[in-house]
């Protein structure tokens, strides 16, 4: 699958995409496919404070259990409930079923995360793809 | 005969990896053996795909990594009586049983499904992750007996065909008249051209099913395994990894070595008590399990429902009302066909009647459960 370049990406396989002051999150083709069929979808509370690096939630498959990681600092405003109740959509669509959106505490620190060509590269190089 | 086995450290593979690899499989390191835990999606397989066609269907799984112990001789049938708790005795030929191997103590060395194929010849069928240490406990304590003990894991390939269309399946590939076999009986036939196959009506499923033993060199596995997927394809087959294998076993609450049963825990906190025969004279572990029922047992398996949303995965605390640990998970998922969030645990007694309500520590938050009856899934008798 080609990566959107309208966004940026993390090692941790997170997807971020800026317009405005807004970031929207959520997890790659990449992390759906090795997760395999997800069924639960834990996110942070709305005003929660993320900090880049550091987990935010969970995202839990069949068989596994995974943390999911902030791209960047911010505050949360917005969380997708839907994921709640039809997690299997972050499987079908993972590019366009985000997680949550943030208000970027740094803006300027969208330039350290990885291009889509460059998460690719990344993905190609773990042996994953 | 050759001297004690040891392990070896390389990671093993069956001869159908190679089928595996080609047809995208996610591979997994299962207890040293390089397995498919799962198909992709984009041939319609998945854990839950996968799991749902062999309760409706059909799947087929590469158990080749399990191993086979043949026992023949003239005392072959003493010889697995004083090592397995279940009464060999009452086996026909050409039937099987469920049945375990202890330890003097009442633990488990491993379980094993007996299989007796012939007057003085059975066949024990174990688990892969205690192949070695098996056959060296079955070898150490037959020696007594007048039976030749082989150990012939690497011989086969096994494949199971497993759920209602599992027959239909096999059918169209063997001469054998299935319908005359039933669960947990064994007949031979010539299965893809293989002449003289062992067919098991056996599974770790909780569905109907059929196990096959054929020759374990790359070319007939990859041959008939393929054979299995055309003549499948009418019923919709599909072939399933270790990922379905376990929610499959875990909805029938069939026990895995190293969560429900191990060298720590005993038959009867196993619940595994119709299996064991203690009007047998003498078997391994038989003593201490007399001993063990005087005495009564301090924890139970029992099943889970969680109440609350969240998932109880393998090792999870449970907790009592007051949040104090009082047992822990064996083995937790999401059930892909009774679509709930389902668990096995040990649990101390006063915690074992259906209704009664724990908490699973899921992340640091107690998150409520309730015990229920098991096993979760039976299937429906015809």
């Amino acid at each position: 699958m080609a990566y959107p370049t309208d966004r940026k990406y993390t090692k941790e396989h997170e997807w971020i995409k800026v317009v405005g002051q807004q970031a929207t999150v959520g997890i790659t083709d990449h992390a759906q496919e090795s997760l395999g069929d997800i069924v639960f979808v834990e996110l942070p509370k709305i005003g929660a404070e993320l900090a880049a690096g550091k987990s935010f939630g969970t995202v839990e498959s069949v068989k596994a259990v995974s943390d999911l990681f902030a791209p960047m600092s911010g505050a949360v405003t917005e969380v997708n409930g839907d994921l709640t109740t039809s997690p299997e959509k972050v499987n079908k669509d993972p590019h366009g079923s985000w997680m949550l959106k943030m208000t970027m505490k740094n803006p300027a620190d969208l330039q350290d995360l990885l291009s889509a060509a460059d998460y690719e590269k990344f993905v190609a190089e773990e042996g994953g793809g | 005969m050759s001297a004690v086995e040891t392990t070896t450290p390389a990671v093993r593979k069956t001869a159908l990896n190679a089928v595996h690899r080609q047809m995208g499989a996610k591979m997994v390191d299962f207890n040293g053996w390089d397995m498919p835990v799962e198909y992709p999606a984009s041939i319609g397989c998945g854990i839950i795909n996968e799991h749902m066609a062999v309760r409706t269907g059909v799947g087929i799984f590469d158990v080749s990594h399990m191993g086979d112990i043949r026992l023949a001789g003239p005392q072959a049938l003493a010889a697995v009586q004083h090592i397995s708790m279940n009464d060999a005795s009452r086996l026909a030929v050409g039937q099987a049983q469920y049945s375990a191997l202890l330890y003097p103590q009442g633990t488990f060395v491993d379980d094993v499904i007996v299989h007796r194929l012939a007057e003085d010849e059975y066949l024990l069928v174990i688990n892969a992750g205690t192949r070695e240490k098996d056959f060296n406990w079955v070898r150490d304590n037959t020696r007594q007996f007048d039976c030749a003990v082989e150990n012939l894991s690497d011989d086969f390939t096994q494949i199971a065909i497993q759920g209602p269309k599992g027959v239909d399946v096999l059918q169209k590939l063997t001469d054998a008249d299935l319908s005359a076999v039933k669960f947990y009986w064994v007949t031979r036939g010539t299965v893809c051209g293989l002449r003289n196959t062992l067919i098991a009506r056996t599974g770790y499923t909780a569905e109907d099913g059929f196990e096959i033993y054929i020759p374990a060199d790359e070319a007939t596995s990859a041959r008939v395994w393929n054979e299995i997927l055309s003549a499948g394809k009418e019923f919709g087959l599909v072939p399933c990894g270790l990922g379905a294998r376990n929610t499959l076993r875990l909805e029938g609450k069939l026990p895995l070595y190293g969560h429900e049963i191990s060298d720590t825990i005993n038959v009867w906190e196993a619940g595994l008590d119709r299996f064991c025969k203690m009007e047998k004279r003498e078997f391994v572990g038989r003593a201490a399990l007399e001993v063990a029922k005087s005495e009564g047992v301090i924890r139970t398996l029992v099943g889970l429902e969680m109440v609350d949303r969240g998932i109880a995965r393998d090792g999870y605390k449970v907790l009592d009302g007051g949040g104090r640990a009082i047992g822990y998970v064996t083995s937790g998922s999401p059930a892909p066909f009774l679509k709930k969030n389902i668990a096995l645990a040990y649990v101390p007694p006063g915690f074992t009647a259906a209704g009664t309500s724990v908490n699973v520590e899921i992340r640091g938050q107690a998150v409520g459960a309730q015990v229920v009856p098991t096993p979760f899934y039976k299937r429906p008798k015809k």
